[in-house]
């Protein structure tokens, strides 16, 4: 069976790790409130829901252990246990298992090993200890809080009629009769195959099977009724009570409402049947009315997300990336042909593809807030560690990057806020007597800024000791013996690999510790990282990410015959370098920019092109972080969409280029890598130049 | 395949090998389906049978239902544990 559901297993793990990751935010959210209904509410359906897959697809181990966190979150949900700091650790760690569970069970095929077993009986006694508290008390809890649900075993008449896709959405009929089983006793069943067609129409892939059941269980109506949850929409269900006393009408369908306000449960309107309308065939027409705002009810919150594979995804970009050159040359040959109705219909495809491309962009931008709420386990787990109380504050959870630079920022934002607790945050005595309040706080943030998305992680602990990083820089030959770099420099040497292994440097060590690796990480992602310290205040650790990988908004300009790119979010202005202020600014390096001082690279000097000079120049304002410098260049071309082309190995070492792009008339153009180019310029300036341009530059 | 089919005088001899699922029932069904009527009698060996599931219970249920308007009568020789599990599961006696 398990080869037969396969892919629907694999769906089932992916489900049942976000079921999880919720279950672990909402505990989060419980130890910080715990009168928080809601997310009692939310916790019990995520161990629901997994135990209820898991027992669909055979899972034993996961539906028994899963089982006893579900009741004792039931017990937490009828009130009849109490929300403690004791009860949430070991729901916290049954999560944990249960995450082993699917792995190993699940994923693997494989059973657990020895530690793991023993660590579930010891999760068990714990959670056994707050199933039994109150025995007399939990079944009336239950009654009240779900009139269905009763406290001895009843008769049900089931009705199932399965739809023809059944089998080819990979489900089979009989794992829910086997997983109807767990839930107590089947009477009586009837197969039917009243609904196989003639042999003619007969198809073996499409599914015709019904059955009646006589069901005799404990459990209530919802519960009953979820076992067909995975089916639900293929099918027709009626869930009956048969053992009731036949209510004083004349109908045989009493519909009871009670269960529709518990979202997750009772899809199927409830209804009493007499005995002997047990027997009377039920047609579609009557269940259908029953089915219908029950099945929309259920995929409210399902049906607004679509799984796609993130390869379809990025061959969709990728084709939209050509779409938009072959574009760009359709209407930079429509201006050629002087034909006006062309040109307009080539700028409305032009204006589409835009939007396409926009369209298609933001299908891979997701919410940082994922990450980011992934730590707040991690921030609980790490200062219980280590003793200190550590509060996360997280802001800007909805600021939206790239799927894949999400991915990738996830270990290294683990890094630092591992170093920042570790070696930042103090412990509540030193941060007493340094006058602190004892609890520390650590701020995750993300904003977008300039094109790019900074993530900022700061920490009100002791913050960096300058004096001790520069030491060791010198003694490493990291600075020259006479240097005196600024703060910032000295606080950025940490990222350099000679920190890395930071060697009985105490109140430094470890704040070193894979630094380089963490930098290394982010520049992969054409992205930087500083850090800002305030010794005693504590420390801002700030990230800045490209917001995606693939296309950015280029500003063309032209050198002599050659034209490059420069990304237009960073861009600021575009000025007209007079033939006066030319000769002025070409000697000083630098122009006024009312009253700012702003640097100024020729890049027809930087990137040797001969020939003279156009006689009008022009400045390119632009900005990176807190750089600003003006490029010199002698057309301005407009903008441009650009397909980032990554340069061949061979180009590797170039600086001041990230990559290439293919204009619409074919020829190539490079795209300016500015932050380097920035970079370059602020290093030539720190050391060369008159302090008040350092001042401008810096800032 | 998985079907094994031959002729004895009157009798056909019909073994399934392996699974009996939904990843087999469309073919099984287009090898045996057309065979029935061929021979008054059918001899049905399900002993070999791996694993089962509701596609190929509803094989089984085609064939049974087919073969005696066809004129062929079934007889079945043998059992796996598996198709013996889920004739129970679903109270049938094939």
């Amino acid at each position: 069976m398990s080869i037969n559901l396969d892919q629907a297993q694999q769906t089932f793990i992916v489900e049942a790790r976000e079921q999880l990751q919720a279950m672990e935010e909402s505990l989060l959210q419980l130890e910080s409130d715990p009168g928080d209904d809601d997310a009692i509410g939310a916790i019990f359906r995520a161990a629901h829901t997994i135990k209820g897959s898991a027992g669909l697809f055979g899972l034993e181990p996961i539906v028994s252990f899963t089982h006893i966190v579900e009741d004792v979150l039931d017990r937490l949900r009828n009130g009849s246990v109490e929300v403690d700091a004791g009860l949430i650790a070991v729901l916290l760690k049954s999560s944990d298992h249960m995450l082993e569970l699917i792995n190993v069970v699940a994923n693997q095929g494989a059973k657990l090993a020895p530690p793991a077993l023993a660590r579930e009986m010891e999760l068990c006694q714990i959670l056994q200890e707050y199933q039994t508290p109150s025995p007399v008390q939990a079944p009336k809890a239950a009654e009240a809080s779900d009139p269905q649900a009763p406290a001895e075993t009843r008769l049900w008449h089931i009705v199932l009629r399965f739809g023809p896709e059944v089998f080819r959405n990979g489900m089979d009929p009989l794992s829910f009769l086997r997983y109807l089983q767990t839930l107590g006793e089947i009477i009586h069943i009837t197969t039917l195959t009243d609904a196989m067609p003639s042999a003619e129409t007969w198809d073996a892939e499409s599914c015709y099977l019904g059955f009646d059941i006589e069901f005799s269980s404990a459990a209530g109506h919802g519960a009953i009724n979820e076992v067909f949850d995975f089916v639900r929409e293929d099918c027709q269900i009626q869930i009956v009570a048969i053992d009731d006393p036949v209510p004083p009408m004349n109908t045989g369908l009493v519909a009871t409402f009670q269960e529709q306000d518990d979202p997750n449960t009772a899809m199927v309107t409830t209804g009493q049947l007499m005995p002997d309308q047990r027997s009377a065939a039920r047609m579609p027409a009557q269940v259908t009315p029953d089915k219908q705002p029950a099945t929309s009810d259920g995929k409210a919150k399902d049906g607004a997300y679509v799984r796609v594979n993130a390869d379809k995804l990025d061959e969709l970009i990728n084709l939209v990336g050509e779409l938009v050159i072959a574009s760009a040359g359709a209407s930079l040959l429509a201006r050629h042909c002087n034909d006006d109705s062309l040109q307009e219909s080539t700028s409305t495809v032009s204006g589409l593809v835009e939007e396409i491309l926009d369209g298609a962009l933001r299908l891979r931008m997701i919410p940082i807030g994922e990450t980011f709420n992934r730590f707040r386990r991690v921030v609980r787990d790490v200062s219980q560690e280590l003793g200190k109380d550590i509060d996360l504050i997280i802001s800007g959870a909805e600021t939206e990057l790239d799927k894949t630079v999400v991915e990738k920022i996830g270990d290294p934002l683990m890094h630092l806020l591992r170093n920042a607790m570790d070696h930042g945050i103090e412990t509540a005595e030193a941060r007493l007597a340094a006058g602190k309040p004892a609890k520390g706080h650590l701020h995750l943030n993300a904003y977008h800024d300039s094109g790019s998305i900074v993530l900022e992680i700061a920490d009100d602990g002791a913050g960096l000791n300058r004096d001790r990083i520069l030491e060791k820089a010198q003694e490493r030959g990291l600075v020259a013996p006479g240097a005196s770099p600024s703060d910032q420099e000295i606080y950025n040497l940490i990222f350099e690999p000679g920190f890395s292994t930071a060697q009985a440097v105490t109140n430094l060590s470890g704040r070193g510790v894979g630094m380089d690796v963490v930098k290394r990480n982010i520049t992969l992602l054409r992205g930087t990282v500083d850090l800002d310290s305030q010794p005693g205040q504590g420390t801002v650790v700030r990230i800045r990410l490209p917001l995606t990988l693939a296309i950015i908004n280029g500003f063309l300009v032209g050198i002599g015959q050659s034209t490059y790119v420069i990304p237009l979010d960073m861009v600021q202005e575009c000025i007209e370098l007079s033939e006066d202020d030319g000769v002025c600014s070409r000697e000083q390096g630098y122009l006024d920019l009312r009253g700012e001082v702003l640097p100024l690279v020729y890049l027809r000097d930087h990137f040797n092109h001969e020939g003279p000079a156009s006689r009008r120049q022009n400045v390119v304002v632009v900005r990176y972080a807190e750089l600003k410098a003006g490029l010199v260049v002698d057309d301005l071309l407009g903008e441009f969409q650009t397909v980032i082309k990554p340069l061949g190995k061979l180009f590797g070492a170039l600086r001041g280029i990230s990559g290439s792009t293919i204009l619409g008339s074919g020829a190539v153009a490079l795209i300016l890598d500015v932050p380097a180019l920035l970079t370059q310029i602020a290093q030539t300036d720190n050391r060369y130049t008159t302090p008040p341009l350092q001042q401008a530059t810096v800032r | 395949m998985p079907l094994l089919y031959e002729t004895q005088d009157d009798t056909a001899q019909v073994q399934i090998d392996g699974e009996l699922t939904i990843y087999t029932a469309a073919d099984l069904a287009a090898q045996w389906l057309p065979r029935l009527g061929a021979t008054p009698r059918m001899a049905l060996d399900l002993s070999q049978i791996t694993e089962m599931d509701g596609a190929g219970l509803q094989l089984l249920l085609m064939v049974q239902r087919e073969a005696p308007k066809a004129g062929t009568r079934l007889e079945i020789t043998g059992q796996s544990k598996a198709v013996t599990e889920t004739l129970a599961l679903c109270n049938l006696v094939v």
